[in-house]
């Protein structure tokens, strides 16, 4: 029941350019070159050169690698199938992109558990500052010379690193839990804010300031998150973003599920997102599988996808403008929401998180006179823009509130790893359904909406124009749907055909072992990316030949973007903190994963 | 004494009664409205349409627990709640519902008011203050810069009808709009009043002292039960004081427009009355639907200066163009 992608073999003939550079610059003995199933250019560096590489990617080789998109690790000490790799206990992997060149590069190093140091890449990326806490915090790895080096996800007293393959995974493998007074207190202690473990002042020459506890329990802090605001009277000096409270450890359940079952956990990610979520896991399977899905599968994709997108934009839009104290877009929004989400459910047959895609196809096919509704809404929803645009984006309050707060160019953009409507905000005209397209966006057309400022004002303009951008997209599935399967025709497709099941006992065994255990591939490894509701959402899946991963990292962007509001909002007022977290449009569920 | 007449008891109980229960009502209007304006429906599950729905919130507000935080400061955390109905209720007292109706003719009606509303402001300082929690300290700032700030144009925008009808007292004012309203004479008082007003009873867009995205509710955050009741009602009688005092100033009372007076003059009187009051309260809420909230440095600059310098130059052309009738 395994299948080898035979790209391997290719990508050894011809070496990519950035890989030839390195060897000129560095020496190739200083690299070991890994082949993966997407082809991604992947080099094992030594802990002492990893820096010098990174920063040669960064500033002088051409295209520049502006963005460190992901840092991740790996827990390696049970991996069966490393071969070519070096020795390994913990794997430190780097994910550099390069908007100037498209294309992206993948450095690892290898660490011993007895000596778990890594040198930071802050000096670098700042988004890397946050992306290193959380290593710390899941792996245990020390990342020298980095300034906090504290707990992210899990609560500041929690023993262990979770993501390490000996921390149990299940609350019925470790002992009761139980909350006594004494341990209530102490918990309660240690989320008591303390000024002075992040270097801010109680006090200047002139005045004391106030810390306010934004959050975690706030109407416009959109879930549960804490902002330490340090104040000067109205005043934003500083903000400490405290986050973990929606932790539930996904990244850990994807080791324990199949490749199959993990499908509806990818829902819960961005839940504003759906099957958006699945898109980039499914795509990552099927990339490992070598399944290429049907034309059809592709649109019907397409199509949902950028129902979620309307609804996720829609809700951002909605709540953007209360927290700017302009009550009624809320409801216009949720109003359409509705609509779109009655759209979904008639074709799912769930809302918010149908879990409807498959790995090498949909769940099912479209329901008879699926079009009807679909067509009504698209003729309907961009006079619906205009009305928003004319009561919200021209409000001369609107803009006196959003204009010029909380703007960003695209350089430190890139520097805290802002992608999507964010980046675009900035004037980056860079869309990954344009720029790379997958799942057939290269057949759609329609326009990558830009801003100018980086501010509030642009960031909510993007995503405005992005909602009408996404039902033209509609629009043309509508009226070019294909026609043929909604799966395809390969071994691996989960579920399997049902045609195909109960012809003899072959086929019978063959349809109970793929739906029970689901596809078994090659060892390997696969990043997929997409541009998703928020900005750039990447699965990395690390295949050890099992029925499941052997690790799943999710880069969400959430997460990321969420570091980047106090470089925003220094100097602002508190109120337009609130529009600066509104535009940053994060959802917690993907935040802490 | 049971006759309609100015201070009578009739007319006391009267005004009394009315401005309770349209306060009462108000709150179900504005949500129903709102409803409808935000496309959806509203509260209407209480009594026909929902109409009860007031007195059923009312219930629930007196039968929740009644809890004072123990870091609050207790008598000044009491008293704020009690201090805006009680002014809001007395500022009525000057207001002309209709010929032979209303409580008292002081003549200096005017002045009356605005030191009411000059004590409605100690309600959200004082609340702001004792909770004793950051957000409603943030609340009660606001609050207090806001209405101090912006009671200074109020007064001074009215000052040219105040020069028109010659009079402070708010019967005379009236009756001096017999050969025309004020509105039109007055039209930038009128702007400059109706939004200054807003900013008094801290009406969207000018909620900033409760500013829910920013500081929660702000000066009533730690408020629960019937003391939260007492702010929540003291504003609404706060809209409705203004959306009869705006009729009274700038839209000649009581008074038929056009000559449409139907019935006896008290019945005509009220008839109009509440019309006018009605498409204001309307109006505040649509308002409220339409608008965003500006930022607390907006407003401040806004009212010193645009606000103050429009009701000077309005008040110094006013003064100029009477004197020169005068002489």
């Amino acid at each position: 029941m395994t299948l080898t992608p035979d790209s391997t073999s290719a990508q050894a003939q011809t070496l990519p350019a950035v890989i030839a550079a390195l060897y000129q610059k560095f020496g190739e003995s200083s690299f070991v070159r890994q082949h993966t199933a997407e082809g991604m250019p992947t080099l094992w560096v030594g802990r002492d050169k990893v820096m010098n590489v990174l920063r040669y990617l960064k500033e002088e080789h051409r295209p520049r690698y502006e963005m460190l998109l992901d840092v991740t690790a790996i827990d390696e000490r049970v991996r069966l199938h490393r071969e070519g790799q070096p020795d390994s206990d913990f794997t430190v992997v780097y994910h550099p992109t390069s908007f100037s060149g498209n294309c992206d590069i993948r450095i690892k190093v290898a660490l011993q558990e007895n000596d778990l140091n890594m040198p930071t890449a802050i000096p670098l990326w700042s988004s890397a500052n946050w992306q290193e806490r959380e290593i710390w915090d899941l792996f245990g790895i020390v990342f020298t010379g980095h300034p906090n080096l504290s707990r992210i996800l899990c609560p500041p007293t929690w023993k262990g690193h979770p993501l390490r393959k000996d921390h149990p995974a299940r609350a019925t493998e470790m002992d009761p839990y139980s909350m006594s007074d004494e341990i209530q207190d102490r918990e309660q202690s240690a989320m008591k804010f303390n000024p002075e473990e992040w270097g801010l002042k109680r006090r200047s020459e002139e005045s004391e300031f106030m810390f306010l506890n934004f959050g975690p329990n706030h109407p416009a802090a959109h879930g549960v998150i804490r902002f330490a605001l340090q104040l000067d009277g109205e005043h934003v000096l500083d903000v400490v973003p405290d986050v973990g409270y929606h932790h539930r450890g996904a990244e850990k359940m994807a080791e324990r599920q199949t490749w199959h079952t993990y499908i509806p956990y990818t829902d819960r990610i961005d839940y504003l997102g759906g099957v958006m979520n699945n898109l980039p896991y499914v795509m990552a399977v099927e990339k490992m599988a070598g399944i290429v899905v049907p034309e059809r599968v592709q649109v019907i994709r397409v199509m949902l996808a950028e129902f979620f997108r309307i609804c996720s934009h829609l809700l951002f839009f909605g709540t953007w403008a209360v927290d700017l104290g302009q009550l009624s877009p809320l409801f216009y929004a949720f109003v359409d929401r509705e609509k779109a989400f009655n759209i979904i459910e008639s074709i799912t047959g769930a809302r918010m998180h149908p879990g409807w895609f498959r790995i090498g196809g949909v769940a099912q096919d479209l329901p008879q006179g699926w079009d009807r509704m679909i067509r009504e809404f698209v003729e309907y929803f961009p006079k619906r823009l205009d009305e928003y645009h004319k009561m919200v984006m021209e409000n001369t309050v609107i803009k006196q509130r959003t204009r010029g707060v909380g703007s960003i160019d695209t350089e430190n953009a890139f520097d805290w790893a802002m992608t999507g409507p964010a980046l675009r905000a900035t004037g980056l005209e860079w869309d990954y359904r344009k720029n790379r397209p997958y799942s057939g966006y290269e057949n759609f057309e329609f326009d990558v909406p830009i801003g100018v400022n980086g501010d509030c004002y642009d960031r909510a303009a993007v995503r405005v124009e992005e909602l009408r951008q996404s039902n033209r997209i509609i629009k043309q599935c509508l009226e070019n749907m294909p026609s043929g399967p909604y799966k395809a025709d390969h071994p691996l497709t989960t579920p399997p055909i049902k045609e195909k099941s109960k012809l003899d006992i072959e086929t019978l065994i063959n349809h109970f072992l793929s739906v029970s255990w689901g596809p078994v591939m090659d060892p390997t490894e696969v990043t997929t990316t997409i541009e998703a509701t928020k900005g750039l959402n990447m699965y990395y899946l690390v295949n050890d030949g099992g029925i499941g991963s052997y690790r799943t990292r999710i880069r969400t962007p959430s997460f990321i973007h969420i570091q980047a509001i106090p470089y925003l909002s220094r100097g602002l007022m508190l109120a337009d903190f609130t529009a600066v977290v509104a535009t940053t449009d994060f959802v917690m569920a993907d935040v802490d994963r | 004494m049971f006759t309609f007449e100015v201070g009578s008891l009739l007319s006391i109980a009267f005004v009394l009664g009315v401005v309770l229960v349209a306060a009462a009502m108000l709150i179900w209007v504005e949500r129903r409205l709102l409803g409808f304006f935000n496309e959806r429906l509203g509260p209407n599950r209480v009594g026909p349409f929902g109409l009860l729905q007031s007195l059923a919130d009312v219930g629930k507000l007196i039968t929740k627990e009644d809890w004072i935080p123990p870091f609050a400061d207790k008598a000044s955390f009491v008293i704020a709640p009690l201090i805006i109905p009680i002014v809001m209720l007395l500022s009525f007292a000057v207001i002309p519902f209709a010929p032979d109706v209303g409580v008292m003719d002081l003549n200096i009606g005017l002045l009356w008011i605005f030191a009411m509303a000059g004590l409605a402001a100690y309600s959200a300082m004082l609340g702001g203050l004792a909770s004793n929690n950051k957000f409603a300290l943030l609340g009660g700032l606001r609050a207090a810069g806001q209405m101090i700030s912006y009671e200074v144009f109020m007064g001074i925008s009215i000052l040219g009808v105040v020069i028109l009808g010659d009079s402070f007292n708010m019967r005379e004012i009236v009756l001096a709009q017999e050969d025309g309203w004020f509105i039109i004479p007055q039209f930038f008082g009128f702007v400059v009043f109706l939004i200054a007003g807003l900013a008094e009873t801290k009406r969207w867009p000018f909620d900033l002292p409760e500013g829910e995205a920013e500081i929660i509710s702000g000066f009533n955050t730690e408020y629960s039960g019937m003391k939260f009741g007492l702010f929540f009602v003291g504003e609404y009688i706060g809209m409705l004081l203004l959306s009869m005092l705006l009729p009274v100033l700038f839209f000649g009372g009581w008074m038929a427009p056009f000559g449409l007076d139907i019935g006896p003059p008290i019945f005509s009187g009220l008839f109009w009355m509440s019309v006018k009051t009605g498409a204001f309260v309307v109006f505040f809420i649509l308002v409220r639907a339409a608008l965003a909230r500006p930022r607390y440095d907006q407003l401040m600059s806004y009212g010193w200066l645009v606000m103050l310098p429009l009701s000077l130059l309005n008040l110094l052309i006013t003064g100029a163009i009477v004197l020169s009738q005068g002489a």
